[in-house]
């Protein structure tokens, strides 16, 4: 089993849409695992079904007891997170800006702030439509730990992978670098970065490739949008051959790609004989081969 | 009057309104500064043919192990409740990535071995223009959290200009740092766009906002395209749609090049006249 996960660093480049489209020529090959858990959407796409659910916990957050509390602000002095108020009679606890660090809780002379495990989110596993699979998942709202999110969608995506002998999983990543992102490139034998032929296109990708170096992760690129500035594209190409990163193709701006979104379809399916879905087509041909290699 | 300017899903066009909205108020004589809350890939600067006029390292305190007096109790590593602490059988290893900078290892320690040092995660960049002047976080790559920086870098511009109207470019989604970027503010700009995609993000950003009892408008861009799922989703939870920005190509070229739009394209600026209207009525 191998695992190509899809980033960008910058959003709206494309990458759910290509990790779909993907998704969608695999079959029952694949495993496809959506880490993009707080703006979760590819599900939409591939009709997915929410057939089994199960809650995440992750995290605490202090709750005082009004009863116990004797308004001494010890909780108050220690709070780094600017999370505890005092009322008129006892203090209480935002649980927006509470970090669950457990420090209030452990001082409190008079045993009056609990630590409450959080919901944090839903994962589910979903029959898509083209008869495979997928992990997908929904941040609860305002909750922190979307990392901790991401690595466990990825573990159950994996186990599912590993017990029905799946050839690949697909992972949809997050935009941006930090910790949901780097989650979601924890294991990761190919890394597909998806960037577009804008100026911050070039500067996320630019910073998207080196977290990735940091990781020592074999990477490909595709580039979308190639022609709506294609001094832009060759800098990206210029970029991707000093770093040694293949890449894999470039994408014409074509309104196709919004209006497959409109019917809520994967490119390749909505029109699979348009230049952009033979494109596809084509680099999922190639990342299988690369994968094979590795 | 500060705004944040945010939206569920990525690429729907905040840092294009966010770097139009700011230019133009400025051009009207507004004093205004713009503030890039993109900590993980800040890019407004790109936009706004800016020069670089201060630089500040952005650190996060962690304990940093003493050995002269440790007598390796334990306690360290039991009051952590991130697993950042590790005690070995002869020393005590910090994982700095994971510490969330409670202080409690280092207040609880009974011989004070752990001492709380900076350590860089980003910096703040401060820029200039003639115009006006914008601010941005940027995180340090394989750092993984924005919070600290996001706050920061609020707090940075809230001193360095205590008067002036803030705009607040905000991160994609809809976790800690989308909320740490919009929750001081006084408004909240969803930006979307009209397809089943933008509206199921959409629907997910509304509702982190009413976690957070913000107030939300909502900016449709590249209006005709799509369905009209989003306006019937608006009109439903009584959401104001404050402008349609026209779906258009040469839109997207200028932003492609790093272009301003709004004084090149009549429909945007029109646009932004509406959105500027509508600040003008909040109270």
């Amino acid at each position: 089993m191998r695992e190509v996960v899809v980033i960008s660093g910058k959003g709206g480049t494309g990458k759910t849409s290509l990790s779909a489209s993907f998704a969608y020529l695999a079959r029952q090959d694949a495993v496809v695992c959506d880490c993009d858990v707080d703006a979760a959407n590819m599900h939409l796409l591939l009709d997915a079904n929410f057939k089994e659910q199960s809650d995440f916990y992750s995290g605490e957050i202090a709750v005082i007891d009004p009863q116990l509390c004797t308004n001494c602000g010890e909780c108050f002095d220690v709070c780094r997170f600017d999370a505890i108020t005092k009322e008129t009679n006892f203090h209480v606890v935002d649980p927006i800006s509470c970090e669950g660090c457990h420090y209030c809780s452990r001082i409190c002379p008079d045993d009056a702030i609990e630590m409450v495990t959080q919901k944090a989110g839903d994962i589910f596993i979903s029959d898509i439509k083209n008869g495979a699979r997928m992990v997908h998942a929904k941040l609860g709202f305002g909750a922190e730990n979307s990392g901790k999110l991401v690595a466990k969608v990825k573990s159950v995506a994996k186990e599912l992978a590993l017990k029905e002998d799946k050839k690949y999983v697909i992972t949809d990543g997050s935009p941006g670098i930090g910790c949901p992102v780097i989650s979601s490139l924890s294991g990761a034998n190919l890394v597909l970065l998806v960037t577009e032929a804008t100026v911050s296109g070039l500067h996320d990708l630019k910073r998207v490739h080196a977290l990735t170096k940091t990781f020592n992760l074999k990477v490909v690129c595709i580039i979308n949008k190639y022609d709506l500035n294609r001094k832009i594209t060759n800098q990206i190409r210029e970029y991707l051959s000093s770093e040694k990163v293949q890449l894999l193709a470039s994408l014409a701006y074509d309104e196709n790609f919004t209006k497959a979104l409109s019917v809520a379809k994967p490119i390749v399916e909505f029109d699979e004989n348009c230049e952009i879905a033979k494109q596809i087509k084509l680099s999922w041909k190639n990342i299988k081969n690369i994968l094979k290699d590795i | 009057m500060k705004i944040t300017i945010a939206s569920g899903k990525g690429g729907t066009g905040k840092t294009t309104v966010s770097s139009n909205l700011t230019s133009y108020l400025a051009s009207l004589k507004k004093q205004i500064v713009l503030v890039d809350l993109d900590v993980e890939e800040p890019n407004s600067a790109l936009f706004l043919n800016t020069k670089l006029v201060h630089s500040k390292v952005s650190n996060k305190m962690i304990p940093q192990w003493d050995a002269t007096d440790c007598t390796l109790c334990g306690r360290c590593e039991e009051v952590c409740n991130f697993n950042a602490i590790l005690q070995l059988p002869e020393e005590i290893r910090v994982f700095p990535e994971l510490c969330h900078s409670c202080y409690a290892c280092s207040e609880l320690c009974p011989t004070s071995s752990l001492p709380m040092v900076p350590t860089q995660i980003g910096i703040i960049n401060e820029y200039k223009n003639e115009l006006f002047s914008m601010v941005e976080g940027r995180l340090d790559l394989g750092q993984e959290m924005a919070i600290p920086l996001i706050a920061q870098t609020i707090e940075y511009a809230d001193e360095k200009f205590p008067d002036y109207m803030k705009i607040y470019d905000a991160p994609p989604g809809t976790s800690c740092p989308v909320i740490e970027a919009s929750r001081y503010s006084d408004f909240v700009i969803l930006i979307t766009e009209a397809t089943p995609f933008g509206l199921n993000d959409l629907t997910l950003a509304v509702e982190t906002m009413k976690v957070l009892n913000q107030k939300v408008g909502v900016i449709i861009n590249r209006y005709g395209i799509g369905d009209d799922g989003v306006e019937k989703y608006c009109q439903a939870e009584n959401i104001p749609i404050i402008t349609k920005i026209q779906n258009d190509k040469e839109v997207a070229k200028l932003y492609s090049n790093g272009e301003l739009i709004y004084d090149k394209i009549e429909h945007f600026k029109n646009s932004l006249d509406e959105i500027i209207a509508f600040i003008g009525g909040l109270k």
